[in-house]
């Protein structure tokens, strides 16, 4: 009995230690957002700031536009995960349920682009925009995201499982393709679809790579970009407004995740 | 089941070929072909065979990319694995205290990579920063561990482990679960201690799940591009330049299209190479458990 107390005991600190491996961090990023310069230079280790002053947050929205640099990027991983999903379906629906010469060789062309990440294909991508001359724009951001290899594979594996006689039975009712895959069948996916578009959402959302090779000026800039910008500007690096920024991009996101967590667990689990 | 017309699959998948096909497939048969080319942005390209291979492979470092990328993902694999498993037997408890650890360690892999990489350059700070505060305390001198040669790819390291240790160990959650109780009660009665239950029936049915976290998290980190922009630039002195990196500046920085292009091909080749590796290893591993 003793051994098992001591047991649960251990099993507690070392859990606390490693939730504070992770929650000190975040701490750290958000205490030092509200301290000033001085205090920074002062006493770096400081736990707390000694009286909460937002100054670092006045100065991260005077010197970016953070309303329209969220507008696009909220935008931008919107329009990618809502195509995503509208084009997985049909795509998924196609290779799940129907007979087709030439259906290998999609589902082929499908699974090999699995294979590939945009760290691979963007200095060809980035020729071609810069020649049709749509570097700089939201386009650029969001077309060659627009299909998703693994949303297709993930629709069409989720459609395998859905019985034939649903389809047979919609096309009776005289409903059309269209309808079938929009209206019969993305209901019956929902939970899947839920956790496709969070995640796609979350990925471009922070996503920095893209956006960064394919703006080079302000006007499609995203907040991850402009937030990592903040470290490159002005003398020396002020922490408590990179802190600031960093704490503006992430709540968001972390809030997010706090509403959303058993979609985006499940899709983490791969079911 | 029958299309209504012969054109429907078609017409169904059409957007999403053209789509990956214009993004995916042809970019890199199109960097193949480009990487004959010296070209920089400016002048006509220049066809040159495969000189711009030879250039990186004797002028520029090819080599030790490709180690300094693999030494790189071995160690963020090797963390992010063991850390994941451990962490997953360790909070794989009910009750809210740790659902709140799980979610906590979960929520790095959630925040994006740009607010990692800055939240960890001001922890690392060579003055001012904890984990330098701290390493002093342990005697150590005033150190900057991103601003020397031998420590910046492992604290780069620590970041990666940082950031997708919650992914891990979520995945090992999912496979922990998936071990029948009535097995480990069956060897609890046989007189099996708690690590021979562990070794004996835990480990062999994770094997699945461990060969996928490696296989993800190994790609994930061949890929790792943000960390060295924020954190580094591929500095000290080069310590840090992994293979996207490399990529990025060549064709951004120096203008080198046809070495970018090269670098681009080497780098999806390994890429292949590796997930074809791992594909095999998972599918060894599984095939005795079915």
């Amino acid at each position: 009995m003793k051994a098992s107390r001591a047991r649960a005991v251990g099993v507690l600190a070392v859990a606390c230690a490693a939730g504070a491996a992770w929650v000190i961090p975040y701490a750290w990023m958000v205490l030092t957002s509200f301290k000033t310069l001085a205090e920074i230079v002062d006493d770096p280790v400081a736990p707390l700031p000694r009286h909460l002053d937002g100054g670092a947050y006045r100065e991260v929205f005077a010197t970016m536009p953070v309303g329209r640099y969220a507008a696009v990027t909220v935008c931008m991983a919107l329009a990618i995960a809502s195509a995503q999903i509208a084009l997985a379906l049909p795509a998924g629906y196609a290779l799940a349920k129907l007979r087709f010469v030439g259906k290998r060789f999609a589902f082929g062309v499908v699974l090999a682009c699995l294979l590939v990440p945009a760290q691979a294909t963007f200095v060809p991508v980035f020729l071609l925009f810069a020649k049709i001359r749509l570097v700089n724009t939201m386009a650029a951001l969001v077309l060659p995201f627009a299909a998703s290899a693994l949303g297709t594979f993930l629709v069409r594996q989720a459609l395998v499982s859905v019985p034939d006689e649903i389809v047979e039975a919609a096309r009776m009712d005289g409903a059309s393709e269209w309808a079938i895959v929009y209206r019969v069948l993305a209901p019956m996916l929902r939970p899947t679809l839920v956790s496709l578009f969070l995640v796609s959402f979350v990925f471009h959302y922070n996503d920095y790579f893209w956006p960064l090779v394919m703006t080079t000026d302000d006007s499609v800039r995203t907040l991850p970009l402009g937030v990592a910008l903040l470290r490159e500007q002005g003398t020396g690096i002020r922490w408590h407004i990179v802190m600031a920024g960093n704490v503006v991009l992430s709540v968001p996101l972390l809030a997010l995740f706090a509403i959303a967590q058993k979609h985006l667990l499940r899709a983490a689990r791969g079911s | 089941m029958h299309p209504r017309h012969p054109w429907h699959p078609w017409a169904m998948l059409c957007p999403t070929l053209a789509l990956l096909g214009v993004f995916l497939v042809c970019p890199i048969a199109i960097a193949a072909y480009g990487s004959l080319f010296s070209w920089d942005l400016l002048t006509p390209p220049r066809f040159v065979g495969v000189a711009n291979y030879g250039a990186i492979a004797f002028h520029g470092d090819l080599l030790s990319i490709a180690l300094r990328t693999v030494a790189y993902s071995a160690m963020v694999v090797f963390g992010t694995m063991s850390l994941g498993l451990a962490l997953a037997l360790l909070l794989n408890r009910p009750g809210r205290f740790y659902a709140f650890v799980r979610a906590s360690v979960f929520s790095a892999y959630v925040v994006s990579w740009v607010a990692v990489a800055l939240l960890w350059m001001w922890l690392f700070d060579g003055n001012s920063g904890i984990v330098g505060r701290g390493l002093r305390l342990l005697g150590a001198g005033p150190i900057s561990l991103l601003g020397d040669v031998h420590s910046a790819l492992p604290a780069l390291a620590i970041v990666g482990v940082w950031k997708l240790t919650g992914y891990a160990m979520i995945v090992f959650l999912a496979g922990l679960q998936s071990v029948p109780i009535s097995l480990l009660e069956a060897a609890a009665l046989d007189g099996a201690r708690a690590w021979a239950r562990f070794r004996h029936v835990t480990m062999p049915l994770l094997a699945p799940t461990a060969a996928f976290v490696a296989t993800t998290s190994l790609i994930t980190s061949f890929q790792a591009f943000d960390v060295v922009r924020i954190m580094t630039q591929g500095g000290p002195a080069r310590s840090t330049e992994l293979f996207v990196y490399a990529i990025y500046e060549q064709i951004f920085l120096d203008l080198r299209v046809g070495r970018a292009s090269a670098l681009t091909v080497v780098f999806f080749l390994l890429l292949l190479a590796l997930t074809g590796l791992q594909l095999r290893v998972w599918r060894a591993r599984s095939e005795p458990l079915r």
